[in-house]
């Protein structure tokens, strides 16, 4: 049976389309994209009021298995995205044990299809172990499915083993995701040197431990022509980097995660370990230096970078406290406050969580609504009034800044593969 | 030594307010009854300790302050010798802090002599239920060990809650319990001493 | 019962204004002449319950809560958990509620993260407890009774705080009682500098309404107080100037130093001192120094602190 989301506006940049329109489905793929009002033989479900993207894609996040299932599962996991409206997220390796062999890469894969939710995308690991002492199989990473490589929670400190990295990544056509952090600078930090660093007497992260990662990464990706990928930005200087490199014809992507443009380090006060993260919430005018970045092109995507934790980790002393929060359930709400404060256009950021993330991960699908494409789209209801209730994640994590805000816009319904979830 | 200008109100708890111009008030004393009153106690102190000899006066804080000076500066001039006095702050010792809706000021306590082996007057405005009394008791004792205390106020207005009673009385006033008396110490000559009916 | 300084529990100065922290040290001038009486003791907090729950070491605070609780009447317990639960892996959190238990009137606490003492407290009034909470410490962030002690001394030996120039000396990045003095002093109206190598001055420190100087003989030529602080190598210090050596050079209160000071200066610190590092041993003893003044006083203030946050508890009747 065919399925008509009808009565929607259907925003697929990578067709230059923002109008109303219906989209059929067919099984797993995209039929067609009809004229409102059109007739077919379809089930029909009214999305007036709705936008009609391509499905959601969330290329950050931390689901814990295997290892930790105590904080979060690959089917957690997966639930959660779907329920905020994600169709596909792609899971870092920072497992126990390290997702830096197939073994590891085979299981997630599997929990992932037997959950049956958002599609799962591995992310291998770029060194052994995550040490960054020597380079994992990347090859044998690549060839049962990751589609990118990272050591994320993690830098690749030693700038050689970043080089040998990218080279090497080149010939398997993956990018390499950089956590792009200097522990010399950060070591024992836990909010951005500032102000309230100062203030708070908390040990402080200077923005340069961010930056100074970013131009050498930068540098790197020149000297070796790797894809370069530069994950959760949140300083000023990293956009300007990002921005001049790309001025000068690189070829780098970069991320940055909705906390960036939404708290700043003055929201530390309290010393809630819910507002605690690695990068850390910075300044406002790197917040806003992020919200520019995101307008004028020179970040490619936002990503969650989920990191879900449970109240052993979380519910102890600021500085003792596990860094992460969680953000499957509130990516898109969040993202959808730059559109309604004029920062970017719904066609932006449809580019920002889904057709961008999607070319440079270079799935095998999604990212646009043209006819033949895989089916996997979500329905934005813009105007849906709703209050963030961690008591209601699906995720097994509570550990989120944004408990009681009060947000517009939600996803209504969630289609991968043809499938409503 | 000018005294501040100040009003303190006796009623049944220091929180409760006088609800305006309806309530009957009447000045029981006026400036030249307290001088008399306190005349009269100086006479009875000296009759009573057969002199001042080792007789020491403290002012309870802070009603008891402008008395205790008054008193002193009465007696010196009677025996041709000073009278010496001090000020004490009991608030640390009330029974009834934590019973307030904010804590009490604490002042300062100036006793610059021993009470070791002396006879002490202690000198209030007001006698009530005694508790006031009752923690002065306490406080003077953790002074030293004074021969013998005595108490002299300027009104006794009766509803004592605890055994205690006064050696010297300016003045015997029946109140009601609702009742509140205010003892306005002024700047030149104009103390008075209200009682306003509660009720 | 509410307190007359409008919070409930003291976790740092900003919460306190001019008209507060006044009548903190008025409160402590009384407490002060019962500590020089014979009976060093009044029955005002008597029966009640204070634990110091010292998380991070330190004698010479814990015994000041502990004397100061007792000149109260109050029943002190010293809870030392760095001795023995938390080495067994019991959370801070897990710690406060087996002494929650035992109905405490008023906890005191120290512990080496900054936040500690808020979240603590946080944590008692969401279990329905609100017991009040004394900041003895916490991380790098606060140290208020310090600075409260500090305040009193300064403006019982010179009749006033404001107006006055104070300079503080030392690793203010990772100081607790540098960041509560700056927020105390400046609250009172004194003009404060801080002093030290770039490396342990920290960001943006001018936000805090100081001056920053590099250069000891400049930060202290006009200063009419001037605070000396432990070089705290526990606290990592390490690595950020090159030697103890070094910095007694350039930055240690000796006593060519002391000697130039405005006639009538204060010197002050708030121990345990490093002899011979950031002050000379003559300094420490000489007659311009206050420290071990403060120590006295630090009596008298938590005395103030104790009564003044303690509350009614059942027998409110207002």
């Amino acid at each position: 049976m065919k399925l008509l989301l009808k009565g929607g506006r259907v925003i697929d940049p990578a067709a230059g389309l923002d109008e109303p329109r219906d989209l059929l489905l067919d099984g797993e793929k995209i039929e067609a994209v009809l004229a409102p009002g059109a007739k077919a033989d379809a089930e029909v479900v009214d999305v007036s009021g709705c936008w009609v993207v391509p499905g959601l894609i969330d290329m950050h996040v931390h689901l814990r298995e295997p290892g930790e299932e105590y904080k979060e599962t690959v089917a957690t996991g997966a639930a959660e995205a779907a329920a905020g409206g994600i169709t596909a997220v792609a899971c870092m390796a920072n497992t126990k044990p390290v997702n830096d062999c197939a073994a590891v890469t085979d299981y997630i894969i599997e929990k992932a299809r037997a959950a049956g939710r958002a599609r799962v995308y591995p992310v291998g690991a770029v060194s052994k172990g995550l040490l960054g002492e020597g380079l994992a199989e990347m090859g044998e990473l690549v060839d049962h499915g990751c589609v990118a490589l990272s050591d994320d929670g993690h830098p690749v400190m030693s700038a050689a083993l970043m080089r040998c990295a990218l080279e090497y990544a080149k010939a398997l056509g993956v990018p390499v995701l950089s956590h792009p952090e200097d522990k010399s600078l950060s070591e024992n930090g836990s909010m951005h040197e500032g102000e309230w660093s100062t203030r708070l007497g908390l040990r402080p992260i200077p923005a340069a431990a961010e930056e100074a990662m970013v131009a050498r990464d930068l540098l790197l990706a020149e000297l070796t022509g790797g894809r370069l990928h530069l994950q959760h930005l949140s300083t000023a200087g990293s956009v300007r980097l990002v921005r001049e490199a790309k001025a000068r014809g690189l070829q780098v992507t970069a991320e940055t995660c909705p906390h960036y443009f939404t708290l700043t380090d003055a929201d530390v006060r309290g010393y809630d370990p819910n507002f605690k993260m690695n990068p850390p919430l910075r300044s406002c005018a790197d917040r806003a230096a992020v919200i520019q970045g995101l307008a004028d092109g020179t970040i490619d995507a936002i990503a969650s970078d989920h990191a879900p934790h449970s109240p052993v980790e979380k519910d102890v002393e600021f500085d003792a406290a596990a860094n992460g929060i969680v953000g499957l359930a509130t990516i898109l709400p969040l993202s959808l406050r730059l559109v309604v404060d004029g920062k970017i256009s719904p066609a932006r950021l449809v580019e920002l969580l889904s057709v961008n993330p999607a070319r440079i991960l270079g799935l095998p699908g999604g990212g646009n609504l043209k006819p033949g494409e895989v089916a996997d789209v979500t329905v934005i209801d813009p105007a849906a009034e709703w209050t963030v209730d961690k008591a209601k994640f699906l995720s097994k994590g509570r550990n989120t800044p944004f408990e009681g805000w009060k947000l517009t816009g939600r996803a209504r319904v969630v289609i991968v593969g043809g499938k409503r979830l | 030594m000018a005294f501040q200008a100040m009003v303190r109100n006796h009623g049944q708890d220091a929180r409760a307010t006088p609800k305006g111009g309806s309530m009957r008030q009447r000045k029981i004393l006026d400036q030249d009854e307290i001088n008399r009153a306190l005349r009269r106690i100086a006479h009875e102190i000296v009759e009573r300790n057969k002199g001042i000899a080792d007789l020491v006066l403290i002012g309870i804080r802070t009603g008891g302050e402008g008395f205790a000076r008054r008193l002193a500066a009465l007696l010196s001039e009677m025996e041709a010798v000073p009278a010496p006095v001090g000020f004490m702050d009991i608030t640390l010792y009330r029974d009834d802090i934590f019973h307030q809706k904010t804590h009490p000021v604490v002042h300062a306590t100036n006793i610059d002599f021993k009470v070791e082996g002396k006879t002490v007057v202690l000198v209030d405005d007001v006698l009530f239920t005694g508790r006031t009394v009752r923690a002065a008791l306490d406080a003077v004792i953790d002074l030293g060990r004074p021969r013998r205390i005595q108490l002299a106020v300027l009104i006794d207005r009766g509803h004592r809650e605890l055994p205690i009673r006064a050696d010297f009385v300016g003045r015997n006033i029946p109140t009601g319990r609702a009742d509140l008396v205010e003892v306005k110490v002024g700047q030149d000559g104009d103390d008075s001493v209200i009682l306003q009916e509660g009720e | 019962m509410e307190s007359a300084l409008k919070i409930k529990s003291l976790l740092d100065l900003e919460g306190l204004d001019r008209e507060g922290i006044t009548h903190i040290l008025d409160t402590a001038v009384s407490m002060k002449q019962i500590n020089e009486r014979v009976i060093k003791k009044v029955p005002t907090l008597k029966g009640r319950t204070q634990i110091n729950l010292f998380f991070e070491p330190s004698t010479r605070t814990r015994t000041s809560f502990e004397i100061a609780g007792k000149r109260l009447s109050a029943d002190v317990i010293n809870f030392s958990p760095s001795s023995s639960s938390l080495t067994k892996g019991e959370t801070t959190l897990d710690t406060v509620d087996n002494l929650q238990a035992m109905s405490p009137d008023i906890i005191v606490v120290r512990h080496k993260s900054a936040g500690a003492a808020e979240m603590i407290t946080r944590h008692l009034a969401a279990r329905g407890a609100p017991v009040p909470v004394i900041n003895a410490g916490d991380g790098a962030h606060a140290h208020p009774t310090q600075a409260l002690l500090d305040l009193f001394s300064v403006r019982d030996r010179l009749g006033r705080v404001e107006g006055l120039n104070v300079t503080i000396v030392g690793d203010i990045a990772n100081s607790r009682v540098a960041r509560s003095n700056i927020i105390g002093f400046t609250t009172m109206g004194a003009n404060v500098t801080v002093c030290g190598p770039p490396p342990l001055i920290p960001a943006q420190v001018e936000k805090m309404g100081v001056r920053v100087s590099h250069h000891l003989d400049e930060a202290v030529a006009d200063a009419d107080v001037v605070m000396m602080l432990r070089i705290q190598l526990e606290r990592g210090a390490g690595g950020r100037f090159p030697s103890l050596r070094e910095y007694a050079i350039r930055y240690g209160l000796n006593a060519r130093r002391a000697e130039r000071l405005k006639p009538g200066a204060l010197i002050m610190h708030p121990g345990p001192i490093n002899r011979g590092v950031e002050i000379s041993p003559e300094v420490a003893d000489g007659e311009r120094s206050i420290i071990l003044y403060q120590v006295e006083v630090g009596v008298a203030v938590r005395m103030a602190l104790l009564y003044l946050l303690c509350g009614g508890g059942d027998e409110i009747t207002a």
